[in-house]
């Protein structure tokens, strides 16, 4: 097996797994293996991922409150989240009583596997990509919007007021901002000319769309932030686990490592949309160009395109963490009020003015 | 045409007043100076308690192991939950009177709110809040404390 290793092209690797895979087994058995070494990365990297999330939030929450966070397991308190996890781990998982036993043992399977499913339409680096799909965008946001199925059965199946009514807020929130996103991808559909995502990120190899994309590319990336803070059930629109009003929302009556899948989930989601926005309108794993063929475009070259995509990846978390933790939470009727009065028409609008720059050939 | 300007309008303040908020938060994020969190045992030789922290109450004693004290008890009759006892005993003063002189000033640190009463009304202004605070033991017995020290006495300049 000749493994050609390149930190700028994946495919070269990918392709000579494949081979050597075929090379010793059949082919049926080849993808087999395949298949579960991407489960197994993706497992880790969740985990991996995760903990660093967790982490993260904590710290920048700690920082904008004008306090220190976690700083006493580990330098700098890095080890506090696999403390904390490890303690997730020994909780009891406490049975309720009138629950609706399979529901409730299988909703935070449901939300996990949805952010799961919608993490292998991801490009992260050029050839690293669990699937490459022709209508990537359209899965991403099929599957992602799979994980409020998740949450319904969790609130309905807990036989609790609270979990019912954050799971019922969720519902609203998810139909309603649904279509803010779908919308607000869609600009950016018709600039690029294709769905898969590869493709759209190989559209922006000459710059990023939010630059090429004018004004109207600019009002769909901010639309589709906070849209897509709302879909993941993030502040300021965390009505469905208000915990002021709800206690804990749909996941009151869960404890330990179930608990622990949803808090996962919530941190994975975030970060799929985080990614997702990079994809679409920072240009994914692209590297930032300006003009055609200058010294600063070969440095940004040198920089390997995974360090581009995790790096305006994070830049977009923090931003969302940053919503979370600056904005008060909204009020049901606001929250409808924002994404039906505001929020969708301007998006009808900006879709018509991108449908125009388009037709006209009037972006870069 | 208005209800247009107006949504407009609606749009423009909205987006401004998250901005606002924003660049605070941001700037809370960026300048670590703001941090007010103190990491308590690694500072403790320069901590600096504030001088209406209430930490215990104390009997402050001069250099001659004087105290002022009279043994009167309107700290015992205010405290509301008991936590002070006052033991006096009678004494002959130089001039042959029997007075009464404090024994023991019994405070109970386990049972103290830290309500202040008895500082503020003793008459002779013998009780002050000290500026400790680490009072963990491991026998509750230990936070019954004997506030005059032993052998003092009364300030006499105060009459």
């Amino acid at each position: 097996m000749i493994m050609s290793f390149n930190i700028y092209d994946f495919s070269g690797l990918t392709r000579s797994i494949d081979n050597g895979l075929r090379e010793i087994m059949s082919p049926g058995w080849a993808i087999f293996i395949e298949l579960a070494i991407i489960g197994l990365v993706f497992l880790i990297f969740y985990a991996l991922l995760g903990l660093f999330l967790v982490y993260a939030e904590r710290k920048v929450c700690a920082l904008i409150q004008n306090r220190l966070g976690p700083n006493r397991v580990g330098p700098a308190g890095i080890l506090q989240t696999i403390a904390d996890l490890i303690k997730l781990l020994m909780k009891e998982l406490i049975p309720l009583k009138n629950a609706d036993k399979l529901l409730f043992n299988i909703a935070p399977f449901i939300v996990i596997i949805a952010s799961f499913m919608a993490i292998a339409a991801i490009p992260f680096a050029r050839g690293l990509h669990a699937i490459d799909f022709n209508i990537g965008i359209f899965y991403v946001i099929a599957v992602s919007s799979l994980g409020v199925v998740g949450i319904l059965l969790a609130g309905w199946s807990s036989n609790s007021k609270y979990s019912l009514i954050g799971a019922m807020r969720s519902g609203a929130q998810i139909i309603s901002y649904e279509l803010s996103v779908g919308l607000s991808l869609l600009t950016i559909i018709v600039f690029a000319g294709t769905m898969q995502l590869s493709g759209i990120v190989e559209s922006q190899a000459n710059g990023w769309w939010i630059f090429k994309g004018h004004i109207p590319a600019v009002v769909a990336f901010i639309i589709f932030l906070i849209a897509s803070t709302a879909e993941t059930n993030r502040g300021p629109f965390d009505l469905a686990e208000a915990e002021s009003e709800l206690t804990a929302g749909f996941h009151t009556e869960y404890s330990g490592i179930r608990f622990a899948f949803f808090f996962l989930a919530e941190f994975m989601n975030m970060f799929i949309v985080a990614s997702m926005a990079v994809t679409v309108f920072l240009g994914g794993w692209m590297p930032l160009h300006f003009g055609t063929d200058n010294a600063f475009n070969h440095i940004m070259d040198f920089i390997p395109p995974l360090v581009w995509f995790f790096g305006k990846t994070f830049v977009v978390i923090y931003l969302i963490m940053l919503f979370k933790w600056t904005f008060p939470r909204l009020r049901i009727d606001q929250l409808l009020t924002l994404e039906w009065k505001y929020l969708l028409p301007v998006n009808l609008v900006n879709i018509l003015v991108v449908a125009f720059l388009t037709l006209m050939e009037w972006h870069f | 045409m208005k209800a247009v300007i107006d949504y407009f309008k609606d749009i423009f303040f909205g987006l401004k007043s998250l901005w606002a908020g924003m660049r605070i938060t941001g700037r809370y994020f960026v300048s670590p100076r703001s941090i007010v969190t103190q990491k308590y045992p690694e500072n403790r030789d320069q901590l600096q308690m504030f001088e209406r922290y209430k930490g215990e109450v104390i009997m402050p004693h001069d250099d001659n192991n004087q105290h002022r004290c009279t043994g009167c008890g309107i700290c015992q009759l205010n405290c509301p939950n008991g936590s002070i006892e006052i033991v006096t005993r009678k004494e002959l003063s130089p001039e042959g009177k029997e007075v009464r002189v404090i024994d023991q000033h019994i405070y109970h640190l386990d049972m103290c709110t830290f309500c202040g009463l008895c500082v503020k009304t003793c008459p002779s202004n013998a009780l002050i809040f000290g500026l400790d605070f680490e009072h963990a033991v491991f026998d509750r017995s230990k936070l019954i404390k004997i506030l005059n020290k032993p052998g003092s006495s009364l300030k006499k300049e105060l009459k």
